[in-house]
């Protein structure tokens, strides 16, 4: 609409019908304008003549940015090579640093596969226990969801075990946006002793980050930042140890090898901006969240919104539409110009359906998750709202599905 | 296990397909309320798929049942 302010020249402007920030957000403008010069002046941060000097400058410079969004101190902070190398390298390593106490885990029955397969190696690694191993000293407890997907805190504090070497929760579910009792459960898990590793990966640059973490981990392509640039934060004290070969000559000790620096700068640069826009790009797309949420059950029959209809993320939601084919749907809508993506068995590799919708007892086919970029466009909305019930109800027909 | 139950076979398919033919078969006035269905599918899916469908439908979903050949009959009672 004509009385609403122009977007700033600096903010970021993704494609028109883009509506999959959630797998990845483009180029930050702010993260393009940092990435050249950083990239031009070379340098190993780990030396010590003038470029490597620069080069670990700026890269402390990113660090202490990083830091101050995530409510920690900068030492603490790393960059591994992307969000899914951090969740590994935050379980390995605490799995190894705990190894005597077992090899046992607990986590939310809906974390990214990222986390579940890294626990899957715990569970395989965890010292040698005397023979006969003691009940509970391996394997992982998954911790259910509610119909929305929220993690239920006191079940998930009554699965810690003496043999818990750690415990995996996100901040928000990646698949349908629910807002997850981080606090609650890191208070739990302090009370026991185990360290919990908190999946930020949804969240960092969307308004305040809860306090309550041990390990967190999150992946700068989702703010805005370039693809290799991941982010793994280790609060002091914590019995974490690096699951790699030792590497004297980097500048890191947990992370091996010579940072991509002109990355962490430009990550940086595109979380600071966006950090600082957040309250009101936050609020902007929640308007419009709240929208795809009232209007879509209106236009498409059989509709569900899936996850938490207030503790959620700002930009995302998901739907399921009963009788329809999810891979079918997203062709539709990408020759509609729209990207979006599904949780359905049919768009999947494995052809399983999505683990997050089986833990909810949600509806698996016809899914459809929207999570709206930083500066999308209302037109593009009222463009999607327009052409999403044709979608549908073409995919349905092809079914034979129409007026049951 | 009441004699009028009435069998869905949809082995080999997949979602949505097997909530599908579980709709077409007991559309309107074909089967009385009550009546037991019995949906034979071996699609993973059909598993969280048919006891949504029932919510959203009004029916009783009353539990799976292991068959001989590794599928599943999941069972539903018509209008609840």
């Amino acid at each position: 609409m004509s009385d609403l302010p122009p977007r700033a020249i600096s903010g970021p402007v993704p494609p028109a019908g883009f509506l999959d920030a959630a797998s990845g957000e483009p180029l930050h403008p702010a993260a393009l304008a940092a990435w050249p010069q950083a990239a031009r002046s070379g340098g190993d941060p780990a030396r010590l003549y003038g470029a490597g000097r620069r080069a670990r400058l700026a890269l402390d410079s990113a660090r202490g940015l990083v830091a101050e969004v995530l409510g920690c101190r900068p030492d603490e902070v790393s960059f591994p090579a992307s969000g899914t190398q951090a969740v590994h390298l935050a379980v390995a390593g605490l799995a190894l640093g705990r190894r005597r106490l077992g090899a046992h885990a607990v986590a939310g029955a809906v974390e990214h596969s990222a986390v579940l397969h890294a626990l899957e190696l715990v569970a395989a690694r965890g010292e040698p226990a005397p023979a006969p191993a003691p009940p509970g000293a391996s394997g992982t407890s998954l911790v259910g969801v509610d119909p929305g997907g929220r993690v239920d805190a006191e079940a998930f504090a009554a699965a810690l075990r003496p043999q818990t070497a750690l415990a995996c929760l996100q901040t928000a579910n990646h698949e349908v946006g629910t807002v997850q009792p981080v606090d609650q459960v890191h208070a739990a898990c302090q009370s026991a002793g185990v360290p919990l590793v908190v999946d930020a990966a949804q969240s960092v640059g969307r308004g305040p980050l809860p306090a309550g973490w041990d390990v967190l981990t999150a992946s700068a392509h989702k703010w805005g930042g370039p693809a290799g640039v991941g982010v793994l934060a280790v609060r002091t004290g914590v019995r974490w140890r690096s699951p790699w070969p030792a590497d004297e000559r980097s500048s890191d000790p947990r992370v091996p090898g010579f940072e991509d620096v002109a990355g962490v700068v430009a990550a940086a640069a595109a979380l600071g901006a966006v950090t600082a826009a957040a309250p009101a790009e936050d609020a902007r797309l929640r308007t419009l969240v709240q929208r795809l949420r009232h209007d879509v059950p209106s236009a498409v029959p059989d509709t569900v919104v899936l996850g938490h209809p207030d503790l959620c993320l700002p930009h995302l939601v998901t739907f399921s539409f009963l009788y329809v084919h999810g891979e079918a749907l997203l062709g539709e809508l990408d020759r509609a110009g729209f990207a979006a993506t599904s949780g359905s068995a049919c768009s999947a590799s494995s052809l399983q359906p999505s683990h997050v919708l089986v833990a909810m007892g949600a509806l698996t086919h016809g899914n459809l998750r929207v999570s709206l970029p930083r500066g999308v466009a209302a037109a593009d909305i009222d463009r999607f709202l327009a052409v999403l019930p044709g979608a549908v109800a073409r995919v349905r027909a092809a079914a034979g599905a129409s007026g049951l | 296990m009441s004699p009028e139950v009435t069998v869905v076979d949809a082995r080999g398919l997949r979602c949505p397909m097997p909530v599908l033919e579980l709709a077409r078969r007991t559309a309107a006035g074909q089967l009385p309320t009550g009546a037991t269905v019995h949906l034979l599918s071996d699609d993973p899916a059909a598993a969280v798929d048919v006891p949504a469908w029932c919510a959203m439908r009004g029916h009783a979903y009353l539990g799976e049942q292991p068959q001989p050949d590794g599928s599943r009959a999941y069972v539903v009672r018509l209008g609840g």
